[in-house]
């Protein structure tokens, strides 16, 4: 029987910054409709997996999305065939107003206003602060607000696969938890997501599977059963030391 | 078929907070300024076309460093081939002024073309050393091929602007035709900034790498914005050389650069209105301080100095410090 192919898959997955190997040989999978975690310690390569996958780092190995390879060194490329990264940071354009981001957002979909004003519906249903803030400028926003913007922004270009770069970063606790509850509700919907994580348990709740990363290794593959509490992490981190 | 409710909201005619008193105030200085440079005629004359000429210069800059976040030292090369090519073509070959000034604005588009492919592959300061590079070697050129440019001597009696056989009868009447090439040219600038193309090339200028993960072909468009910036350059070159009849090759050195430079920062950079700002500001700041006679130059080093202290995102910024009751939250081009 034929099976259909993961959404995402990387094979020896490789990245670097100058000489230095950031990422090595990294294999991991994501299935349609499925919502993984990357955890891992600072430093551990996370983000370099993500960039490394968005074509943003240099480096070597295979990633095919839909069973089909995506190109190397292209991001537009690999945003054009529907992967789009929320990169650490939130990477939104602060001079520019809500509005302006969200329409750049949806830039690939060029003067199809009728369809840009489907999906900014859908981004305001999602977060309502986003509508009564379109005017101001998107530097000038809360943390939390801005990463609703960040995650609105990917929404605008219909993204196939979320790549999510620590949303939770530098956020109440509780703002964070309403963000990955959103994130959630988008998974249930169908929308795959690799979403790298520092915050393990807020991870794990949506995860069905997580990758632990270490000096730029996958170290293990695991369920959130198998990491009751934080000293199971350790454990996995200590075991591959 | 109709939209949700959410379709984009309806466009006001005027840009918001344009009713402002501080933003009507400077306007009405402005022309004011040109009403009196008009009457009384004169030496003012020439120091506000020479400002009109470099704000066209430094409006075409700021596509490239203002709205696209990008360094070019060498906008001095594109406005020396349309300056050169202009007066060449109407002194040498006696083409009309008005024919002569597109093939030396084609001619520095195509240049920028060929130069910006390879070159804007460069980021940061490597890109400012290659553009500086640019400048330095068309100037060269122009010292060197003096069977076409008569190096350092210069070519003279080249025509004032006109068309069809017909030149502007006077520095006045020269003067009005430029400030209604600068009108259009900002009139240009501000339709793009606000443009997809605007957008896109504000994205490339707020992080390359988060505009190319939307989908955005950042090669692609900072070549546009590096060529726009020529076209700009060669058509402020030309207006000049007819302006003042005369072109060497010392008109398009790097203190050309240097100016450019000094009038996007005092007048405000990514901003529409700043380049206006800043070229007027810092072509009539000499004349104001000439009664200092000596310390001429002391005063207007202090002048600037002082500029960019207080209005570090240019003059164009001042206004927000005024109250803003008619305007949104958007403040940064109301200027």
């Amino acid at each position: 029987m034929q099976t259909n192919p993961p959404l995402l898959a990387t094979a020896g997955l490789r990245a670097r910054y100058g000489k230095v190997e950031a990422l090595h040989a990294t294999d991991l999978t994501v299935a349609s409709g499925e919502l993984v975690a990357v955890l891992g310690p600072n430093g551990a390569g996370k983000s370099t997996l993500l960039r490394a996958i968005m074509g943003l780092a240099d480096g070597a190995g295979e990633v095919r999305f839909e069973g089909r390879p995506l190109p190397r060194g292209d991001a537009r490329a690999v945003a054009m065939r529907g992967v789009i990264l929320v990169p650490e940071g939130r990477g939104i354009f602060g001079p520019m107003t809500v509005r302006e981001n969200l329409d750049l957002g949806a830039y690939m979909l060029g003067h199809a206003r009728g369809e840009i004003a489907a999906r900014m519906e859908r981004v305001f249903a999602l977060f309502p602060r986003l509508q009564h803030r379109q005017k101001q400028l998107a530097g000038s926003m809360s943390g939390g607000e801005q990463q609703m913007l960040a995650i609105g922004r990917a929404m605008m270009a219909g993204p196939k696969l979320l790549l999510l770069d620590e949303p939770s970063l530098g956020l109440a606790p509780r703002l964070a938890a309403e963000i990955l509850e959103t994130l959630g509700r988008l998974n249930q919907e169908g929308l795959g997501i690799l979403l790298v994580e520092q915050r393990a348990p807020l991870a794990l709740k949506l995860a069905k599977r997580a990758y632990l990363l270490s000096v730029g290794r996958v170290v293990a593959e695991v369920t959130p059963d198998q990491i009751a509490s934080p000293h199971d992490l350790a454990r996995y981190y200590f075991a591959a030391a | 078929m109709t939209l949700p409710a959410t379709t984009l909201p309806r466009r006001s005619k005027l840009p918001p907070g344009l009713l402002r008193p501080a933003v009507l105030l400077p306007w009405a200085i402005g022309v004011a300024l040109v009403a009196y440079v008009f009457i009384s005629g004169g030496y003012l004359v020439t120091v506000l076309g020479f400002a009109a000429i470099y704000a066209i210069f430094v409006t075409g800059l700021n596509f490239f460093m203002g709205y696209t976040g990008q360094v070019s030292f060498g906008q001095n090369a594109f406005a020396a081939i349309g300056g050169y090519t202009s007066a060449v073509l109407t002194t040498a070959y006696k083409w009309p002024v008005f024919a002569a000034m597109p093939v030396g604005i084609a001619a520095a588009g195509l240049l920028a073309l060929a130069i910006g492919y390879p070159t804007l592959r460069l980021r940061g300061h490597y890109l400012a050393m290659a553009t500086l590079a640019l400048g330095l070697i068309v100037q060269e050129v122009a010292v060197q091929w003096d069977s076409i440019t008569m190096g350092y001597t210069g070519i003279s009696a080249i025509p004032a602007l006109g068309a069809f056989g017909w030149e502007l009868p006077n520095d006045r009447a020269q003067l009005a035709a430029m400030l209604a090439a600068l009108a259009l040219c900002l009139w240009i600038s501000s339709r793009l900034k606000h443009s997809r193309l605007g957008h896109a090339l504000a994205a490339i200028a707020g992080s390359e790498d988060a505009a190319r993960a939307l989908g955005i072909d950042v090669a692609r468009y900072k070549l546009l914005a590096f060529v726009i910036a020529a076209l700009y350059a060669a058509f402020s070159g030309s207006l000049f050389v007819h302006f003042v009849s005369f072109v060497s090759p010392e008109v398009f050195g790097l203190h050309m650069v240097v100016l450019g430079f000094t009038m996007l920062y005092v007048g405000g950079i990514g901003t529409v209105f700043g380049p206006l700002v800043g070229a007027f500001i810092i072509s009539l700041l000499p004349e104001t301080f000439r009664g200092f006679k000596e310390y001429q130059d002391l005063a207007y080093g202090a002048a600037l100095i002082a500029l960019l202290i207080y209005a570090p995102k240019g003059l164009s910024s001042l206004g927000r410090f005024f109250p803003n009751k008619f305007s949104g939250k958007r403040e940064e081009d109301q200027a």
